[in-house]
């Protein structure tokens, strides 16, 4: 142990400062990044009346997923002359908060996820009731109409999981791990007996719980999985980082399970490139927070209502090798 | 543990109690991680017998290596613990410290190792500021390392967001440089048909080196005293100021060490990691024996802790149990621990 911190601070400061002046990377990094063109979304500017939009969600800090869905949201905010006020909290009490403070300040739409039903349709309706448009998105599939939701943009879960399930079945998977990332979550525990159902009597699904905030615990947990049951021959994670964390543990359990996936980020993308990861069920996060933006301020410009009561549905669809070209530009700008 | 008292020999003279010998049994139940050795090799033998492939030794090197991600920040925790103070930033700071690394050495485009620099001077930094408000203001660390704990959970996701546009940090891993850092912190080696992972080596070369300070080394008896009593630690020339800054130095510098190989094992890194392991280091260096109210405890015994935690963690996957009872067994088994270590250590005072 050093005698004083504050030396000590400075010796690392000083051997820092020379190496940051004369040790840049050949390869990867930003620079290597900025080579190809602008990839945002832009298509021109409205010229309505400035509106004011509440974007409330069930998104866990940090999360890729909703991370995608946002930038969706914002492009059409900044395409419709809106300005859009993100918020969200996993914790249903906290999200019902957020959302009466959104009706508290008047906003001229309210665009929200409703994991809960039964703990957020009551404010979502006092939204509804105090004039405020509400499109319904991502989560709350079964109720959203009673909500008091105009058009809910998302895909099925359970249809999502039964068409994953199929395909899995057609690619002759017998013992499917299906790997949840949080426990006591109804969309995702609806993935997995969708998988099961769509399996039908060609295989099997277990279901596997690990720590999604922990990527040594989720290695791990995995790695424990497939050694414990060696008839595992499919690893289905309900998250793309975990999807690249499910390589990693096959290969440290001798395992020959195969990779596959709901959801992307842009290294999955380029996981499903390689080969390491073989498909991923795509909803489409970005369409979600681009149409509930886009909806409501077509409502509030022209009146307009899409899906004709019904649910608008953005997924599932599937990514592997035959497309995934197309997608992989898209993703490294974080919009798929 | 009682039979010295039962030699039917005549009473010697009466001695100073201070010098007085202790039975050698009573002597080991005395050690702080004596509970825990207990409560390790229990639940152990308990996961060897219920689950079969907990016995396979690939299996017992995947708990190894899941503990050693906690055990290399247990042992710093532990220290502190010992000195007296809390940091419950600890989590959190190993996820700042594996975004830094990376969004520096990302969008400077430099080799890995600048980046791994940067995040080392950030973490000694992040400590030492724990440290000296601790010192300086005589606020309980409870406090200050909690409003540190949010300060950085915010931070991590704000800059990320800011200076990526995303909320995970970009792959580096073709960077210059990062293969030879993922050699340093993140690769593995195979002993006799088994993958162990170099993070098992280093948590046990870590919990040797703060063994031999606690016990062997001047810092080691400050570190006693600092967290026994400041005041008389003081009185007794001790520069407390000096010890706490460096224990939360130290933790700094371990949060670094396994945000590295977080960040060499995954290549990329969501913000919003980390967050809850701050208690499993506690409760890794509390059932290991240490106290909450400072001056007692072990390096080993936190190491032993972790160890508890990792077993419990992987054998209710290996046991193929219904993963919804999880974090009751592990609470269950984790309060069975402290019960135990607390039973043996007072059989153990009161036998002497």
């Amino acid at each position: 142990m050093l005698r004083s911190p504050r030396r000590a601070i400075g010796i690392a400061l000083l051997m820092i400062l020379p190496l940051v002046l004369a040790a840049c990377s050949a390869t990867g990094g930003k620079k290597a990044a900025q080579g190809g063109g602008s990839t945002s979304v832009a298509a021109g500017h409205a010229n309505t009346q400035r509106y004011t939009i509440a974007m409330i969600t069930h998104a866990a800090p940090g999360d890729t997923f909703w991370d995608i869905i946002r930038h969706g949201a914002l492009a059409a905010a900044a395409k419709d002359n809106v300005t859009l006020k993100y918020s969200s909290d996993p914790d249903p009490t906290k999200q019902a908060a957020l959302i009466t403070d959104a009706i508290n300040s008047h906003v001229d739409g309210i665009a929200v996820t409703d994991p809960n039903p039964a703990a957020l349709c009551p404010t979502i309706q006092k939204a509804r009731a105090a004039g405020i448009p509400v499109t319904m998105f991502n989560a709350g599939v079964g109720n959203w109409q009673q909500c008091g939701g105009q058009q809910y943009f998302g895909q099925d879960e359970a249809i999502a999981g039964e068409a994953a399930g199929k395909r899995l079945a057609a690619a002759n998977a017998k013992h499917v791990l299906c790997v949840l990332q949080e426990t006591g979550q109804v969309q995702l525990e609806a993935r997995c007996n969708g998988v099961q159902k769509g399996l039908g009597s060609a295989g099997t699904m277990s279901k596997l719980y690990v720590n999604g905030r922990d990527n040594a615990a989720v290695l791990s947990g995995i790695t424990a999985k497939l050694t414990q049951d060696k008839t595992i021959d499919a690893v289905l994670t309900l998250g793309a980082p975990y999807a690249i964390i499910a390589t990693q543990a096959a290969s440290s359990a001798h395992s020959n399970a195969k990779i596959y996936t709901f959801d992307t980020n842009a290294e999955l993308i380029s996981k499903i490139k390689s080969g390491a990861v073989q498909w991923a069920v795509d909803q489409q996060p970005y369409l979600q927070g681009y149409e509930s933006v886009d909806s409501l301020w077509l409502y509030l410009t022209n009146g307009n209502v899409l899906g004709g009561g019904v649910t608008v549905l953005t997924g599932p669809a599937f990514i592997d090798a035959s497309n995934v070209a197309a997608v992989a530009k898209y993703a490294a700008a974080g919009n798929r | 543990m009682a039979q010295t008292t039962e030699a039917p020999v005549a009473p010697p003279p009466r001695a100073d109690e201070r010098v007085g010998q202790k039975s050698a049994l009573a002597r080991l139940f005395a050690r702080p991680e004596a509970g825990a050795v207990a409560g390790a090799i229990v639940i152990y033998l308990f996961f060897f017998i219920i689950a079969p492939p907990f016995r396979n030794a690939s299996s017992f090197s995947t708990t190894l290596y899941v503990t050693s991600t906690y055990g290399l920040m247990a042992t710093p925790v532990a220290l502190l613990m010992i000195g007296g103070e809390f940091d419950l930033s600890a989590g959190v700071a190993v996820t700042s410290s594996a975004l830094c690394a990376s969004l520096f050495s990302y969008e400077f485009t430099t080799n890995a190792w600048v980046g791994v620099l940067v995040a080392l001077a950030l973490s000694l930094a992040i400590g030492f500021i724990n440290g000296w408000v601790v010192v300086k203001t005589g606020i309980p660390s409870f406090l200050v390392t909690l409003g540190m704990f949010f300060m950085l959970q915010g931070l991590n996701l704000a800059l990320t967001q800011t200076i990526t546009n995303q909320v995970a940090s970009p792959d580096i891993s073709t960077l210059q440089g990062f293969g030879s850092a993922q050699k340093v912190f993140a690769s593995s080696f195979t002993v006799g048909g088994v993958n162990v992972k170099i993070t098992v080596i280093y948590w046990i070369a870590w919990v040797i080196i703060a063994t031999w300070i606690l016990l062997r080394s001047r810092i080691g008896n400050w570190i006693f005293a600092v967290g026994g009593s400041a005041p008389s630690a003081r009185a007794v020339g001790v520069p407390v100021a000096r010890v706490k800054i460096g224990l939360f130095m130290a933790v700094g510098f371990m949060a670094w060490f396994t945000g590295m190989h977080t960040l060499f094992q995954f290549n990329t890194i969501q913000s919003g990691q980390g967050i809850g392991n701050e208690f499993v280091y506690i409760i890794a260096a509390v059932v290991g024996g240490c106290l909450l109210t400072g001056g007692y405890g072990s390096a080993v015994g936190a190491a032993i802790g972790a160890l508890i935690f990792g077993m419990v963690n992987q054998g209710i996957v290996y046991a193929g149990w219904n993963p919804y009872w999880f974090t009751f067994f592990v609470g269950a088994l984790l309060l069975g621990a402290i019960l135990l270590n607390t039973y043996i250590r007072r059989r153990a005072e009161a036998a002497v």
